[in-house]
């Protein structure tokens, strides 16, 4: 699926969005426990860890640089075959 | 004895994977190099984890919730999974584009083509690598303070030690040594896929010993339920209060029990009533403990003090940190060299994921630790400490000890190869021609280079052995984060110019320098509790856009080149 510039958009807003969320100051002085272990402070922030998941997986289906990869993968002149370009000034020995 | 047999048996397999991908290798500097561009998306996961997750995550965050307490999760695992995600999916596919496109493997490479000046590179090299040895010693630092705990006792006579409890353990300059040679070892004969398939194997280790640890450490504790009981605790007379203790039983084994009598360990300083019954270390709340411990050296009782919680500040500015992985030159190697993007899309999801795996249960186990374990142990040696006490199984705990090992070593490789490649290409080669030395020799000049940097990274371990390996891993990675406003710009910003990218450099060094200097290499906040690596990244930023405004745009061909 090609990322739509509004897509792409609402994916930003929710990674500030999660910046955001990430300061819980409501949760500093709060030592109370989850499931009788876990404190509500990591909870929280474990719960973050796989949101951020989430998040990746629909960057990755909604946000994904087709076009870009396109680019990158198009043979210019003179390139090789392996769909590497072949510039004069940075052609690397080890490539 | 028989937990130094089985890390010997551990460090021989792991050799012996080394010198096996060795005999894989083509024999080219490529496959040396970039593995031939073979590494694929599992590989790739386990590398990137695996290189990011040192001593810090399972050493250094056990011992930084041992001081601070579980806000340390947030503070930086949680925070660096969505940052490291954004830096992955903003600059990682972006730079594997270009790699494609124009042949880069280094990230001196990539800018010195984009800002049109070799003298970048000439300028950036010696920045990075004074910034990769911090990350190195933070290993063979880890590595001397896991293995000395855990060999307590084995040679009594061969190495004494002014602490009692760590007499006859193998010292950190020995461990240390042992450490780098089997690296070194590895790197060299199997180059990048070496490093690559030792990652692998690493990194499932250690993932695996972090959760062994843990179940082993929750049954000795009695639970997760009574282990959460455990941690220090404030009395009504502001007191820091141990309520249980390792207890010794008949059969030689440990039990964690309630004691009759609670052990004082410190003092609030300025305690309210309101704090009795409260634990610390299961909050965020900002308070000065006051206790004594033994010097290192004399073994003699002193006063000590230390910050409890997280203070806001910091918490919100610890958030510039990750953005090191933007600019770590391993990270920016395999951005470049990945077999194809989709390789990310794994990396991308699980990684937040892997983190969550390894730092949450060391976070517990430092927590709790503060109910055991004496609050002038040093932190890097909380997490073998535990498992020295709590788990009695030789074998387990050198297994264990082995994870925490496996986890140094898959940083340490990856960085020393890194060098070896950026020193070969970027300077050499770059100097004298691509082909002025053969394949082999061209090999060998990066091996060259990475027994230098060995011994130098081994020789700084010494001088640096009693330092906060935490503390360390945050200056160097504040110093990495300092120059990502660089590759951000190089790669969104058309106006970025040659003159902006020097002021960049040269601006946030100079800040990271005045900052790194005044705190002496430890812990360092401003006013509130703000992170040096703010001002550093502000900084950098601020004399890119203004000297970039300032200068003449980029020609027409870079543009083109860049941006189509």
């Amino acid at each position: 699926m090609h990322p739509t510039h509004s897509m792409k958009k609402l994916l930003t807003g929710t990674a500030i969005a999660m910046l955001i969320l990430h300061q819980d100051f409501w949760l500093w002085d709060n030592t109370n426990l989850v499931f009788g272990f876990m404190p509500v402070g990591l909870v929280y922030h474990a719960c973050f860890s796989m949101a951020v998941a989430i998040l990746a997986v629909l960057a990755i289906t909604f946000a994904w640089p087709h076009e870009l990869i396109e680019w990158a993968t198009t043979k210019d002149e003179g390139a090789g075959t392996d769909g590497k370009a072949k510039l004069k000034d940075n052609q690397y020995k080890i490539r | 004895m028989t937990v130094l047999i089985v890390i010997s048996i551990y460090l021989a397999l792991l050799l012996g994977l080394g010198l096996f991908s060795g005999k894989q290798s083509r024999g080219t500097s490529k496959d040396y190099f970039v593995a031939s561009h073979s590494i694929g998306p599992f590989l790739l996961l386990m590398s990137v984890f695996g290189t990011t997750m040192t001593a810090f995550a399972l050493v250094g965050s056990t011992g930084k919730a041992f001081e601070r307490g579980i806000g340390v999760y947030g503070l930086m695992a949680s925070i660096s999974g969505l940052v490291h995600v954004i830096c992955f999916f903003a600059i990682g596919i972006r730079l594997w584009s270009y790699g494609m496109k124009h042949g880069f493997v280094t990230q001196i490479q990539f800018f010195r083509s984009r800002f049109d000046s070799n003298a970048i590179g000439y300028v950036l090299f010696p920045i990075l690598v004074g910034l990769v040895i911090p990350y190195l010693l933070i290993g063979v630092i880890g590595a001397g303070k896991t293995i000395l705990p855990v060999t307590a006792g084995a040679f009594p006579e061969a190495f004494p030690n002014a602490n009692p409890l760590w007499t006859g353990g193998i010292p950190p300059w020995l461990s240390g040594l042992g450490i780098c040679i089997i690296v070194l070892a590895y790197v060299f004969a199997g180059g990048s896929r070496g490093a690559a398939w030792a990652n692998t194997f690493q990194t499932l280790v250690f993932m695996a010993m972090g959760v062994v640890a843990f179940t082993l450490i929750v049954k000795a504790l009695g639970g997760v339920e009574q282990a959460s009981k455990v941690p220090i605790t404030v009395n009504e007379n502001g007191l820091l209060v141990q309520n249980y203790g390792i207890v010794e039983q008949e059969d030689g084994s440990s039990k964690v029990e309630k004691l009759a009598t609670p052990l004082v360990r410190g003092k609030i300083r300025d305690a309210d009533p309101s704090l009795a019954g409260y634990q610390p270390h299961l909050g965020r709340k900002v308070l000065e403990m006051d206790y004594k411990a033994r010097t290192p050296g004399s073994g003699e009782l002193v006063d000590q003090s230390r910050e409890l919680g997280v203070p806001p500040w910091m918490f919100l500015t610890y958030l510039f940190i990750p953005l090191s992985v933007g600019m770590f030159p391993h990270l920016f190697q395999h951005w470049l060299t990945a077999r194809s993007a989709n390789t990310f899309k794994l990396t991308l999801i699980a990684h937040p994921i892997c983190i969550m795996v390894v730092w949450v249960p060391c976070v517990l186990i430092g927590a709790w630790a503060t109910g055991l374990v004496p609050p002038g142990v040093p932190p890097a040696a909380v997490l073998s400490k535990m498992m020295a006490d709590l788990v009695s199984n030789q074998v387990l705990t050198g297994l264990l000890t082995a994870g925490v090992l496996a986890a140094i070593m898959s940083s340490l490789d990856s960085q020393f190869l890194c060098l070896g490649t950026m020193f070969t290409n970027d300077i050499v080669l770059h100097k004298v021609g691509q082909d002025r030395f053969t394949d082999k020799q061209t090999i060998w000049i990066a091996r060259g280079f990475i027994i230098g940097i060995v011994a130098l990274t081994y020789v700084l371990s010494l001088w640096a052995a009693n330092k906060n390996v935490f503390d360390l891993a945050v200056w160097c990675f504040s110093g990495f984060a300092m120059l990502t406003p660089l590759v951000f710009a190089a790669l969104y910003w058309k106006r970025a110019t040659t003159a902006g990218a020097f002021a960049s450099i040269i601006v946030g060094t100079l800040t990271w320098i005045v900052f790194f200097v005044l705190a002496g290499g430890s812990e360092y906040t401003v006013g509130p509790g703000i992170m040096p690596v703010t001002f550093c990244v502000l900084a950098s930023t601020v004399a890119m856009i203004v000297v970039s405004l300032a200068t003449k745009p980029p020609s027409e061909a870079t543009l083109n080149k860049f941006f189509g």
